[in-house]
């Protein structure tokens, strides 16, 4: 419907001062409330900022969490770009961590359960394992770009079968690889004093930060999220785009998925990444990144996350269980989509629009 | 002069048409049909599982009183295109309810059942409200009230609770025998088939809902907004108000499911319920619910949860043991199912074969009206 | 066209009805007036207000001012059930029924007959099987409602709109899907609702068939009244001019003043029988020439966005040829076009232009980052480019930063212009390019597609507005009811002309 516009307004905003500009930015809502979180913290803890050399690894709270949210971290930057291209999300990451972890897993100790003989070339093994994510990713971005299917409920395929499927590749048992150099990526290399883990999630943060900003893919998946009609109408191919999203998810979860089982120096796919799909979907949401899609921020996400880690700490320290755990995380993720609903933000705008018009006159 | 009872509708296929019998109809022989065939393989290849008997027969229904409840929820669901997951978990969560309850004699168990319902309605209300008024995709919404009742268990007891209380467990072992159905022993007792007081409570509400569903308005608007909600809203129907109900009532029924379960299976175990929901759409879509919503009947859903009961029942006589497979040779069932239903639809179109599926897998539950007068 | 009914009074009377949105005035002192047995078109361009008129009579809106009388007495219509309860019915452009349920339940939902409270399914039948053969409709009670054609299904909705005690029935573009054979039946129904005494305003963009079937018509322009005509004693070319707001008289003789055109070359783009899959145009033959610029003139609705957007491959599937530069090309996508050289500004920017929380910059670069896919254009590249366009067109931002969505409609327009000017198309489409812009940057678009149309870039370019079109044009096509119905070359274009080819030769 076009009613004519009587008359042309044109307005520009004026430049906006720059702390307006500060507050209203999405980046300051996820800052703000990581800063809640890290004084409620220095409160409780009084040993926050003590930093420690203990068996040449630095140690202390705030490594720990770095340590501790890297996993999430690295998931939820694949996340992030799932979101803002087709406004769904992959809950399947869990799994393909699983999948990869399990092929890495059984390229590395081959028929034996437990075994600190290496069956292949650790480096081919890893790549097996990245590749079986970017399969897993594959699948996803074949349902989702090709059959049409919302993300969620295509994602729920590898999210229900995931798991059993990692567990037939190693045998329907929980691998055990002794070899002390598979630690490296989970836990230190030697001489290194700083947490491997931390430092793979940092270069998978550059990584991608890079490739989505070094490169036309993060300008074209804020487009294709935003209006995917526009974005054809400009000559871009929204199907390929959401695609390669789903494949850079699964890769990130296969990345994850290694990196995991490094830390543990097993293969268990029943735990690994057990209801990292949540955090991660939370993480991106608190980074200010619209769940509906569109705009993302990386640097929000990585907040995000490491605010969703202190959360959890401060909560396990307070002696919650895990599954009572899920119940708040649940409520809080219909909390973030009911207010991010159209609906309750009209209600909401009536509400308040109502109490603004009782103090103004009637007029005729 | 063209045949108007042919359509070339994009997206409506042909379906082929008799006097009388329509595609509701069609589907739903398919259903019984199966069901036969697969009861009467059964009579002949375990001849020593007893299939003949009538008391087998009934065992069906006795033992599957609960899914019945938990199903013809998710029919009515269905029918308005819409689903709901959480029925698994609400099942669990009653049971490990009742099981504490009546932990070291607490309560009189005739509480049980109020309170059943009440747990089963409050995730009915909340559930609809969000989907219904709110517009949130109902598929997340009952994903996180699985999520929230599964939690809840854990929260309430994490351990198995066996239950003890005399007044339940009377219930749960009572027989109404059926005099004149029996078959003799061998050893001369006769073997006299019976139903449970969940069973004659699952078949009068199954007939309840045939009776609404059919001849009453709130039922036929279901369909309504299943079929078309645009065109209902234009009718007159209060869509949402009628989404809401259809929410509120599976929440209800998977209460009363709950209750059935658990005097079935008198423990509170953390692991109850799970997958239940699952089973609960494969028994209405084999019974011939589509879940593109708006056609849909509860007696093909009977059918549906006997068709469940039935390979549960043979799975393991052909060796196989793995307590998993039943329900996932019953997946496949529903997953050839939502095919054959595409094919129907699209038979007779040119454009080859496509999976029809429902909107809130596609992301749309909409129930607002679009601009339809153009200026 | 029964002249018996020509003399009654008015049983609808809708007095001074006005209508205002935010910013918006839809309806300014309209009259209608709609008599028992009657078939009135209610006629009108874009912005007209037909809907808004149509919405304030069903109870969608209530009215801001104005009176409605029903035979003769006051009322007031704040909601949907109150038009029920007056006996007006609307059947819509999409046939609101429900195809899963039976015939009967169509017609009675909401209202099935009872019995001990229960729906009595016998008796629903048996009322339908009634009223369809009432209204001489070929279905049946009991079956699926979507087994019946579209048209069919129309008729039904119809049946059920009148079951209701309607006196007055609004079809709203009831014939868009329809083919020849199937407006034939439904005009057949209509005439058995005039001689039952149904007031039946017929909303359409199709002249032929208000000419067919109508008494009278009213038009709308800009919210106001026009006119109310009888359909015998008005011409066609008058009506097309009253709807476009020229009048006969004034209309003048002028024409364009270009260059003799090269259109014995070989065209840049010829069409053969082309058309899309999903728009009901009838294939068309074009040919475009370099730099010419052609404009596409006719009534909303005539098909003249779905026509070039078939050029253009923005809907599925395509069929019938495409020749650029003599070689036959496949499109099936804008990018195949863009590829091509082509470019294409929708006529609906909000939905199909501008990705509205990307800035200035983005937004104006994206198209030609398409071409280069995944290889980014370096950041100066961009401010480059951006600051050149944002200079040329004038748009008025704070900087290139800032997301477009602040922008003015009219500035917003400007970016997506420099979008593709950017890309450097050899063709480029112009859907409504001026639409919401102040008069002095129209000026300065319309100098800018000469400018553009002598370095030699083609450009086909639809508006509202003929004048636009006659000082920028060097030929004229023209569509009617979604087919192409003539094409006037330099030496025939004027208003008169223009105008006439849009109304069908022969006046009457």
């Amino acid at each position: 419907m076009n009613l004519h516009i009587s008359k042309d307004k044109s307005l520009e905003p004026a430049r906006k001062p720059f702390l307006k500009k500060l507050l209203s930015s999405r980046l300051t809502f996820s800052l703000v409330i990581l800063l809640i979180v890290v004084v409620q913290n220095i409160i409780t803890t009084p040993t926050f900022f003590r930093i420690t050399i203990t068996n040449g690894l630095i140690s202390g709270y705030i490594p720990d969490i770095l340590d501790e949210a890297s996993l999430l971290v690295i998931v939820s930057l694949g996340m992030t770009l799932v979101i803002a291209a087709t406004g769904g999300v992959d809950i399947s990451v869990g799994s393909i961590m699983a999948i990869a972890a399990s092929f890495c897993g059984l390229m590395l100790n081959g028929p034996e359960y437990r075994t600190d003989v290496y069956h292949s070339p650790y480096f081919l093994a890893l790549l097996v394992g990245l590749l079986g994510g970017a399969l897993c990713g594959a699948f996803n971005g074949f349902l989702v770009a090709g059959l049409k299917l919302q993300p969620m409920i295509a994602t729920l395929i590898l999210f229900t079968a995931g798991r059993s499927i990692a567990k037939q590749i190693t045998h329907g048992q929980t691998i055990y690889i002794m070899n002390p150099t598979f630690k490296y990526l989970g836990v230190q290399i030697p001489g290194v004093p700083v947490r491997t883990t931390i430092i793979v999630s940092f270069v998978m943060i550059l990584i991608v930060v890079l490739f989505t900003k070094l490169t036309s893919l993060g300008l074209y998946v804020q487009s294709v999220g935003i209006n995917g009609a526009s974005s054809r109408l400009v000559g871009l191919n929204a199907r390929v785009i959401k695609f390669m999203v789903f494949v850079i998810s699964g890769v990130l979860a296969g990345a994850a998925g290694l990196v995991g089982s490094s830390s543990l120096g097993s293969v268990n796919s029943g735990e690994l990444g057990l209801n990292l799909e949540m955090d991660a979907i939370l993480a991106v949401a608190l980074g200010g990144n619209l769940l509906s899609g569109g705009k993302f921020s990386i640097a929000g996400t990585v907040i995000g996350a490491y605010t969703i880690q202190a959360i959890t700490t401060t909560l396990y320290a307070m002696n919650v269980r895990a599954d009572q755990l899920n119940v708040f995380k649940a409520l809080i993720i219909i909390v973030i989509i009911v207010a991010n609903s159209d609906v309750f933000k009209e209600r909401i705008r009536k509400l308040t629009g109502k109490v603004v018009r009782k103090n103004v006159s009637v007029g005729g | 002069m063209k045949d108007d009872r042919k359509t070339t509708l994009p997206g409506q296929g042909l379906w082929i048409k008799r006097k009388g019998l329509s595609n509701t109809g069609i589907l739903l022989l398919i259903t019984i049909t199966l069901f036969v065939l697969l009861y009467a393989m059964s009579l002949i290849l375990f001849k020593d599982s007893n299939f003949a008997k009538f008391s087998v027969f009934f065992n069906l229904f006795n033992n599957k009183a609960y899914l019945l409840m938990l199903a013809l929820g998710l029919t009515v669901v269905i029918i308005t295109g819409s689903i709901d997951i959480s029925v698994g978990g609400v099942t669990g969560l009653v049971s490990m309810v009742i099981a504490t309850m009546l932990m070291d004699g607490r309560t009189n168990a005739w509480w049980t059942i109020p309170v059943s319902v009440a747990i089963g309605l409050a995730f009915g209300i909340v559930q609809g409200y969000l989907i219904a008024y709110l517009e949130i995709q109902p598929f997340i919404v009952t994903l996180s009230g699985m999520f929230f009742a599964r939690g809840m268990i854990c929260v309430i007891n994490a351990s198995s609770v066996p239950i003890t209380d005399e007044q339940f467990m009377s219930w749960s072992s009572a027989k109404l025998y059926i005099p004149f159905l029996y078959n003799e022993r061998r050893n001369g007792t006769r073997d006299v088939a019976y139903l449970t007081p969940a069973a004659i409570v699952a078949i009068v509400i199954l007939i309840i809902l045939i009776i609404t569903l059919k001849k009453t308005k709130f039922g036929r608007s279901l369909y309504a907004i299943g079929g078309n909600p645009q065109s209902a809203l234009l009718m007159g129907i209060n869509v949402r108000r009628t989404r809401f109900l259809a929410h509120v009532l599976c929440g209800l029924l998977a209460g009363v499911g709950g209750f059935l379960y658990t005097l079935f299976a008198p423990s509170g175990n953390p692991g109850n319920g799970y997958g239940y929901e699952i089973d609960a759409i494969s028994s209405s879509v084999i019974g011939g619910a589509m879940l593109t919503g708006g056609i849909g009947l509860p007696i093909g859903t009977l059918f549906g949860v006997l068709i469940n009961a039935l390979i549960e029942r043979v799975v393991p006589l052909l060796g196989i043991v793995d307590a998993s497979w039943p329900r996932i040779i019953t997946s496949a069932f529903l997953f050839a199912f939502v095919v054959l239903q595409s094919v129907f639809s699209n038979a007779g179109m040119k454009g080859g074969f496509k999976l029809l599926l429902p909107g809130w897998m596609k992301g749309k539950v909409k129930m607002e009206l679009k601009e339809t007068v153009k200026s | 066209m029964d002249s018996v009914n020509q003399n009654q009074t008015p049983s609808l009377i809708m007095t001074g009805i006005g209508k205002s949105f935010p910013g918006v005035r839809a309806l300014n002192g309209v009259d209608f007036k709609l008599r028992r047995g009657e078939i009135h078109a209610l006629m009108g361009e874009n912005g007209a207000g037909k809907s808004t008129l149509v919405k304030v009579l069903t109870g969608v809106y209530p009215l801001d001012e104005g009176t409605i009388e029903l035979d003769g007495t006051p009322v007031s219509i704040r909601s949907t059930q109150d038009a029920q309860r007056l006996g007006i019915s609307t059947v819509y452009q999409e046939v609101n029924l429900c195809g899963n349920l039976t015939v009967a339940e169509n017609l009675f939902l909401g209202r099935e007959p009872r019995s001990l409270g229960l729906i009595d399914w016998k008796a629903m039948n048996r009322k339908a099987a009634e009223l369809l053969q009432e209204l001489n409709i070929i279905a049946e009670p009991t079956v699926q409602l979507d087994s019946y054609s579209i048209a069919v299904q129309q008729m039904i909705a119809i049946a059920r709109a009148v079951n209701t005690d309607c006196k007055f029935l609004i079809l709203d573009e009831p014939t868009s899907s329809l083919d020849t054979d199937e407006v034939k039946k439904l005009f057949t129904l209509m005439r058995q609702l005039k001689e039952k005494g149904v007031g039946i305003i017929f909303i359409t963009h199709f002249l032929e068939q208000v000419y067919e079937i109508c008494d009278r018509i009213t038009v709308l322009r800009n919210g106001e009244l026009v006119g109310e005509y009888e359909v015998e004693k008005l011409p066609r070319l008058e009506l097309v001019t009253k709807m476009m707001g020229k009048e006969l008289e004034n209309l003048s003789d002028l024409s364009s003043s270009k260059d003799q055109l090269h259109t014995d070359e070989e065209p840049l783009l010829e069409a053969r029988e082309l058309s899309s899959g999903t728009s009901k145009i009838a294939p068309f033959d074009l040919k475009i020439h370099k730099g010419e610029v052609v404009g596409f003139a006719g009534l909303l609705g005539s098909g003249r966005s779905e026509l070039v957007r078939a050029l253009y491959g923005a809907d599925k599937a395509v069929q019938g040829q495409l020749f650029v530069k003599g070689k036959s090309v496949k499109i099936k996508k804008p990018l195949d076009a863009i590829k091509k050289g082509m470019a294409y500004l929708p006529e609906d920017r909000k939905v199909d232009g501008i990705f509205a929380d990307l800035s200035v910059r983005e937004n104006i670069i994206i198209a030609l980052q398409a071409k280069h896919g995944l290889k980014r254009m370096t950041r100066r590249e961009m401010e480059k480019y951006a600051d050149e366009y944002i200079k040329l067109l004038n748009i008025k931002t704070a900087s290139m930063e800032t997301p477009i969505k602040s922008l003015s409609g009219g500035n917003q327009q400007k970016v997506i212009l420099a979008r593709w000017l950017l890309t450097h198309p050899e063709f480029m489409i112009l859907d409504e390019p001026t639409r919401g812009i102040d008069v002095g940057t129209k000026t300065e678009i319309q100098k800018l597609i000469l400018k553009l149309a002598a370095e030699g870039m083609s450009v086909a370019f639809i508006s509202a507005e003929i004048d636009e079109m006659l000082r920028t044009c060097s030929r004229i096509v023209v569509m009617r009811d979604r087919r192409k119905v003539g094409e006037l070359t330099q030496s025939e274009m004027n208003q008169s002309t223009i105008m006439r080819t849009i109304a069908g030769e022969g006046g009457q």
